[in-house]
This record gives structure tokens, sequence and C-alpha cells, in this order.
């Protein structure tokens, strides 16, 4: 879909420009990154260290952790190799997220305030799509690779052992995932249009999302409850994770098998509306300079 | 001054010192008071995660009960590593008060990249110290904060005053705010010294990296440094990760103020506390002035 009231500037429509390949596009981005990222590889090298060593120092606190205890919570079924499950999750799903989106939202805000945006909304192509993908991180896979790792250990370790539905549906509801999480940061980056500038949106997005990288039986009590509820259904940051990692790591109850059905709804409504106000934040983009 | 025909002119030298340094610490002031409302929403949203950890640990500890290596303290109460699982909460708050205190964000990044652009030379050309500037504009900076912060911290902590048993003696006042500036010096002292490595390796990022994740782990911003003692340095040996960790000065920086004040330091074991982290500040202060003199001996002026 095409923003003609900001593409089209000429009097008279000009012949349509023939429809972009968006898959071509997407692999002529993840070409250029991969050649950007392998121009220094040593620091590509020390990139990829990085988020390892990040990960790992995570890893190492639960480690410590079920050092003291058998369980996340009692009776929640989140032991250690359980929750190593859920762990290499989280994993796969942050490192898409940082793969792909991170770079490019992080510079969609910098455009806006800069007026470089004008340059992405010129271009005969989806502006969210081009303001989404257009870089990739190449080196963030690192801890994709070692979630492999990680999920085949800990599935290794478990008594439950997943059926084929399980294995089909685990891919499905990462991808779920972060999408989910890629829709609350792109509404986050178009409220940059309206503020002008919004250094706080990283850390607003990494706390907000602090919530669904812990199961979400441990949200309970008189506070816990309501969380649980607000970030199930109005923010599902909470069903990012622990959804699929529940398909694997544990044997699926009937509310959960709801959830998982809620899960695919969410993800549709998310995406729609995280496009809708994304659209709507282009309408009141305001060139910057010159 | 009035006493402009006296011989000495060391008191009229030392006030237009105390001058200068003042209005140095004004103009930081000034500086940093630019984003205010920025910066108590940001120090609000900071607190954000402990909601999280305070369930996280909850759970936790909801499980250990049926867990076997863990003992109940005298009050019935389970605990990990001498702590139950209130003072564990009210243990990572104050963890946040300390690394308020010690945290340095940017300071040796700047420093290296003052060494690698060249701008250090405005300290070498003009007549003011580039240790004590940067001392005063972090205090500056603290000031600010504290002032700028103190209601959010005020807000959260009232909120959270359930996770707090009794307030301490006054004699734990002032060991825990002795810690808190301690730590503010050594935070400093430490992170100037990596920065000034710059003068002998042009890129420290990777260095100040390794520093930044060390002191993250083994600072106890992220758990008790009394949970590694369960855990021996390779199989079979009698040292544990926690005996290691109690030797580095990164303990400084946030358990020990927060240790100090839920109690878990007392008597003879804070006072020698105490008098080591005096004796790490004492370190850095004097490593760092070394390594400034050096450096600048070394130093060859690059960029523009």
């Amino acid at each position: 879909m095409q923003h003609s009231s900001n593409t089209d500037i000429g009097t008279t429509a000009p012949t349509r420009p023939p429809r972009a390949s968006y898959r071509r596009v997407f692999l002529t981005f993840a070409r250029n990154s991969l050649i950007r990222d392998m121009t220094f590889r040593t620091n590509f090298v020390i990139e990829c260290i990085s988020a390892l060593s990040w990960m790992f120092m995570n890893l190492g606190l639960y480690l410590i952790i079920f050092g003291y205890t058998d369980s996340i919570g009692a009776g929640t079924g989140w032991g250690k190799y359980q929750f190593f499950v859920f762990l290499s999750t989280t994993l796969f799903i942050n490192s898409l997220i940082e793969t792909f989106f991170m770079p490019n939202t992080e510079e969609f805000s910098e455009q806006v305030r800069t007026g470089g945006l004008d340059f992405a909304l010129l271009k005969p192509i989806d502006t969210q799509f081009l303001v989404s993908f257009g870089k990739m991180d190449w080196s963030s896979l690192a801890n994709f690779l070692f979630a492999i790792v990680l999920l085949s250990y800990s599935l290794s370790r478990l008594e439950y052992q997943p059926g084929w539905i399980e294995f089909v549906l685990y891919p499905l509801y990462v991808l779920c995932g972060v999408a989910i999480l890629y829709s609350l940061m792109i509404a986050l980056a178009a409220l940059s249009v309206w503020l002008g500038r919004n250094q706080n949106l990283y850390d607003f997005w990494f706390y907000i999302t602090s919530f669904s990288r812990y199961p979400m039986e441990i949200y309970n009590g008189p506070l816990g409850t309501p969380l649980q509820k607000v970030f199930t259904f109005i923010i599902p940051v909470l069903i990012v994770v622990n959804v699929p990692a529940r398909i694997l790591a544990q044997p699926m109850t009937q509310p959960k098998w709801q959830l998982a059905v809620f899960a695919l709804g969410a993800t549709v409504a998310c995406l729609g509306a995280s496009r809708w106000l994304f659209l709507k934040s282009l309408d009141s983009y305001r060139s910057a300079s010159s | 001054m009035a006493t402009v025909s006296t011989p000495s002119t060391t008191p009229s030298e030392l006030s237009a010192r105390l001058r200068t340094w003042w209005i140095i610490l004004r103009i930081c002031i000034e500086e940093r008071l630019v984003y205010r409302g920025d910066f108590a929403l940001g120090t609000l949203m900071r607190f954000l995660p402990i909601v999280t950890q305070i369930f996280l640990w909850t759970a936790v500890y909801s499980s250990v009960q049926t867990s076997t290596e863990t003992a109940a303290d005298p009050a019935g109460q389970q605990t990990v590593a001498g702590f139950t699982r209130d003072e564990i909460i009210a243990y990572f708050l104050l963890t946040m008060v300390a690394r308020a205190f010690s945290s340095m964000p940017g300071l040796a990044g700047g420093i290296a990249r003052s060494i690698r652009d060249g701008s250090i030379k405005k300290y070498i050309t003009q007549p003011v110290d580039m240790l004590g500037f940067l001392l005063l504009s972090r205090i500056a900076h603290k000031l600010v904060y504290y002032t700028v912060a103190t209601l959010p911290f005020a807000l959260v902590f009232y909120l959270c005053r359930g996770y707090f048993q009794e307030l301490p003696s006054a004699e734990i006042w002032v060991a825990f705010i002795a810690s808190l500036f301690m730590g503010f010096a050594l935070g400093y002292y430490l992170e100037s010294l990596l920065g000034m490595i710059g003068f002998w390796f042009l890129e420290v990022s990777s260095l100040l990296f390794v520093y930044m994740l060390f002191s993250f782990f083994l600072s106890g911003h992220m758990f008790p440094i009394g949970m590694l003692d369960g855990f021996a340095i390779f199989p079979g040996s009698s040292w544990s990760w926690g005996d290691l960790v109690r030797i580095l000065p990164f303990q400084y920086l946030a358990y020990f103020p927060a240790a100090i004040f839920v109690g878990k330091i007392q008597g003879d074991e804070l006072v020698r506390g105490l008098a080591i982290e005096l004796c790490w500040v004492l370190m850095f202060m004097a490593l760092s002035r070394i390594a400034y003199h050096r450096g600048l001996r070394r130093y060859s002026a690059f960029g523009g």
C-alpha cells in the first residue's frame, strides 16, 4: 500500500511504477547489511561476543538461582530445564527483534527529528516496510544460534517430550511473539512523530518487555493478577514468550490452548493497530529542517 | 580582598582557587538541570524492573520451601544466602541507591575519547586539573540527580515500605552513608583510571565492556554476593566464587552499602569492610594521579 498523499507530488498522476518486489528488496537489504558487517570483521566478532556475554551473565543468574531452588514459583512447573526452554525462547525472540527491527526503529525517531524521513517517504515502496527492514544487525544472531544449543540441551533433559504438533506450533508462536514485540516497537516509534523526540523510547520498550521475560504464573496476588491481565489482554507482552515456551516445555492444558488461540488473534490485532498508528503518525509528519 | 599588602598571598590564592571550583560546580549544575523533566520521568521508569524483580524473587522464595539446601531462619521464614524475601527486596531497592552513587556513566569512555581525539589538551593548556574538574562535574551531576530523583525515590520507597522491617540504628545509618560516599569516590577513581589506560592503548572500549560486565555481575546488583558461596571455584576446592568476589573492589559499588542497611554486615566485619573500602579508594585515587602524570608525559596530542 502506498501513501499517495505523500508520494504523488506531481499534478498529473504519473503511470504507476511497477510494484516493488518486497522479497528482492528485503534480500538486498540483508545482503548489504551483511556486507557492511563483514567489512569490519573484528568489530563483528566483538559484537557477537558482547551479545553472548550479556546472555551468559543472565544465564549465570538463573544457574545461581537454581542452586537454591527447584523451580521458579512453587507448583508452576517451571523447573530448571523447563525454565531454560523458556529462556531459549526469550533468546530466539529477542535476537530476531535485535537483528531486524532494533537498528531500524532506533533510526526512525532520529529521522523524524532531523527530517531524514522525507527520503523514505519518497521511495515507491511501503514506508513502514522501508523503515522496519532497512538495516540488519547480523551479530545479534549469535544469541539465536546459542539459543538453539540451549533449547536442544534443555529438551533432552526434560521428561516431558512434546509431540510433533508442538514442534510445528513452536516456530509459529515464536514468530507471533516477534510480531507482537515489533508492533509495540513501531507504535512507540510512531509516537516519536508527535513527540518530536522520544529518547526514553528504548528504555520504555525495554521496561515494558521486561515483563515478558518471566513465566506469567509468577504474577499473582492482589497486584500480580491485575498486572497479569493487563499485560496479557491489553498490552499482550506476557504471551510473547509464555505461549511458545509453554508449548515445548510443559504439557498443554485446556486454558493454555485457549491462551494460544488468543495469542494468534492478539498478534493480528497488534500488527493491525500498530500499522494504523504508524500511518496515522505519517499523516502528522511535518518535515523538519530545510 | 582587604589584605592586599600581606606578603603571603596564600589566603587570596586559596580563595581564588575555591572560587574557580565553585564556578565550575555551578556551571555543571546548570548544565545538568536543562533536561530535568525528562530526567525525573527516566528515574521513575528505572524503577519499573523492580516490579518484575519482586515477583520473580517472591516466586523463587515460594519454591525454596520445598528445597532442602536452604534453612529457615529462627523466625521460621525461608532464607536464601541469609536473606529472607523481604530483606532481599529491600536489598535490591537499596542497591539502586548505591548504584546511583557509584555509577559513572560515560566517564571512562569520555576520558579515553578525549585522549584519542586530542580534546584533553584543554586540561593541559588551561590551569585546571582534569581529575579535579571531572570530579566536580560528577559531584554536580549527582547533586542534581538526587534533587530531581528524590521524589521518585521517595515514592518508590514509600510504596515498598513493607519490605523494610525496621529502620536501622544510628551507627548503621552512619556506616551506610559513609559507604555510599566512598562508593561514589571508588566508582569515580576506578573509572577514570580505566579511561586513562587510553594514554597507553588508544582504543579501550572492549576493556571498558569487560569492566562493565564484571561490575554489573559481581557488584551485587543482580543478586547478593552471599549467593555465590555455594559454588566452588573449581570442583573440590574450599574456595567459593563468593570468597573470590569478596576480594574484588566491585562489591563496594552496590552490595556493601545495601547489605549494611539491611543489617547483614555488623560489628567488626562492618568496621573492617569500611576500612578496606577506604584503602581501595585511596589506592585508586593514588593510581589515577600516577596514571594522569605518567600519561601526560606519554601523550602526543593527536587530532586537531
